[in-house]
């Protein structure tokens, strides 16, 4: 048995101390620790990408990833996405604007391979946006809402 | 169903020698943890047996990308985006690059590494066959101490392989060379994140219209990636021509041993393989 191990880590900007075991995934922490739900579990193992998160400003499936492995990390979730209070990033704003988001599961992910893309890449083709997004599934949309919410976004700069 | 989480141990020592510290203590009861991205849908399945993990993750021993003049080497952690930044990569070693972008989607490419890649051994994987027809080598290292492979020479069996209780893949190393035509396929259900049905990488040097130098070497079609020495041979020093390209298939489709499993079939897998050998030594032929 492990025993709980503390964790020091920047959550969306704010200095955190979490407490688990070695082998949790960052994702149920987020989720469980500290109420951060906009994370979603789709998969569970790598496949869907609704568990997209940036450590240290790298896309990456925080249900692969062990909490262990976030000790001095950075972590952007989509609750620090937002510009302020009352004023969404353009990429969230893109999706409201063009339904890139039907049920709503597949979108916070959606967003956070955008954004991640858009840092790389600030004017992707339609290509570029396709394999960008290759590792986001979405049961809802089709996809092309959301392929234009991205187009929109970049142009809206 | 899912592992019951606190009973696994991740332990992260700050440095190489305390990991190779950690890795020989109790005779194997530790094993090394990478990018997490094949032991985490392991661990999420319920079949991860194993309970102690050596996290890898910062050690920095293992990491980076250095040239020399007649090597590249390659830190065990290196990761698949890592692998599609690189510029001298990107001109020498195109087939491993190719590899890097077709496997996963980006949130692996940023998580998953080559050492992983490799030691994890599944026949299926995208990069061993790249490395097979690069000669790359393994440097391995344990509280022992150092010793160097050709990766030919590491896989053994399916999953089993030349690496030591204790021991970690430090680096692998791909000797340079320029003149040379690359040919890479990864055939799968569909182009995005599809685990491979057959995947081929070709490498020959042409001299005075005969081949002097070919590597051949295919993932999915076999027990462990293999390169298909004997099929190198029969084509080793013959000029390209219909005759010479129906003898390599020949002894290629008594070389492979595809099966029939939940992605593919064995007769599929074997006519891709020929047809891609065909379409490897055409392409070479005329380039
Ligand atoms: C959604 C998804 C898609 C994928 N697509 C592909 C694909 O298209 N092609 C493909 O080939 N693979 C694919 N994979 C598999 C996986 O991403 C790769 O095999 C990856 O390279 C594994 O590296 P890792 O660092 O994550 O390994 P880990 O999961 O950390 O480790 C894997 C194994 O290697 C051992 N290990 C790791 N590093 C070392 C080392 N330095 N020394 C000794 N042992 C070590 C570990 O003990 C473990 O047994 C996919 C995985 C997922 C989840
Ligand atoms: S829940 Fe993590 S990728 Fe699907
Ligand atoms: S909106 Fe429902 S899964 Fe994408």
């Amino acid at each position: 048995m492990a025993e709980k191990i503390d964790i020091n880590s920047t959550i969306n900007g704010q200095a955190r101390t979490l407490h688990a075991f070695p082998m949790e995934r960052l994702l149920d922490v987020l989720r469980e620790q500290l109420s951060l739900t906009g994370t979603k579990e789709g998969c569970g193992e790598g496949e869907c990408g609704a568990c997209s998160v940036l450590i240290d400003g790298q896309l990456v499936n925080s249900c692969l990833v062990p909490v262990a492995q976030v000790a001095g990390c950075s972590i952007k979730t989509i609750e620090g996405i937002a510009i302020s209070d009352d004023q969404l990033h353009k990429v969230q704003q893109a999706f409201i604007e063009c339904g890139g988001a039907q049920c709503g599961i597949c979108t916070p992910g959606m967003v956070i391979a955008a954004l991640s893309l858009l840092e790389k890449n600030s004017r992707p083709s339609e290509a570029d946006i396709r394999e960008g997004l290759a590792g986001n599934l979405c049961r809802c949309t089709g996809y092309m809402k959301i392929f234009e919410s991205v187009v929109r976004a970049v142009r809206s700069v | 169903m899912r592992a019951y989480v606190p009973s696994y141990q991740l332990v992260s020592p700050p440095t190489l020698s305390e990991a190779l510290e950690a890795l020989s203590q109790n005779d194997g009861a530790w094993k090394p943890f990478a990018g997490g991205t094949d032991l985490m849908v392991l661990l999420e399945a319920g079949k991860l047996p194993q309970k102690n993990y050596v996290n890898l993750w910062n050690l920095k021993e293992l990491r980076g990308i250095e040239v020399s003049d007649d090597t590249v080497t390659l830190g065990a952690l290196t990761t698949y985006t890592e692998v599609q930044n690189h510029a001298v990569l990107q001109k020498e070693f195109p087939m491993l690059v190719q590899a890097a972008k077709e496997t996963g989607g980006i949130a692996i490419q940023n998580r998953g590494t080559l050492g992983g890649n490799i030691v994890n051994a599944s026949p299926a994987a995208d990069s061993p066959p790249a490395l097979l027809a690069y000669d790359a080598e393994l440097e391995l290292i344990s509280k022992q101490g150092e010793r160097r492979i050709p990766y030919s020479r590491f896989h053994n069996a399916y999953k089993q392989m030349d690496l030591r209780a204790g021991e970690l893949l430090r680096a692998i190393r791909l000797p340079r060379r320029s003149d040379r035509f690359d040919y890479y396929r990864k055939v799968g259900t569909r182009k995005a994140q599809a685990i491979s049905k057959v995947c081929f990488a070709g490498v020959i040097r042409i001299v005075d219209g005969k081949v002097a130098h070919i590597r051949i070497a295919l993932g999915s079609v076999a027990p462990i990636p293999i390169r298909c020495e004997k099929t190198e041979s029969s084509l080793h020093n013959q000029p390209l021509n219909s005759e010479a390209i129906k003898l390599g298939a020949s002894t290629m489709s008594s070389e492979i041993v595809p099966i029939d499993d939940i992605r593919s079939t064995r007769d599929y897998r074997l006519r891709v393989s020929l047809n891609l050998l065909q379409d490897f030594l055409a392409r070479a032929s005329t380039s």
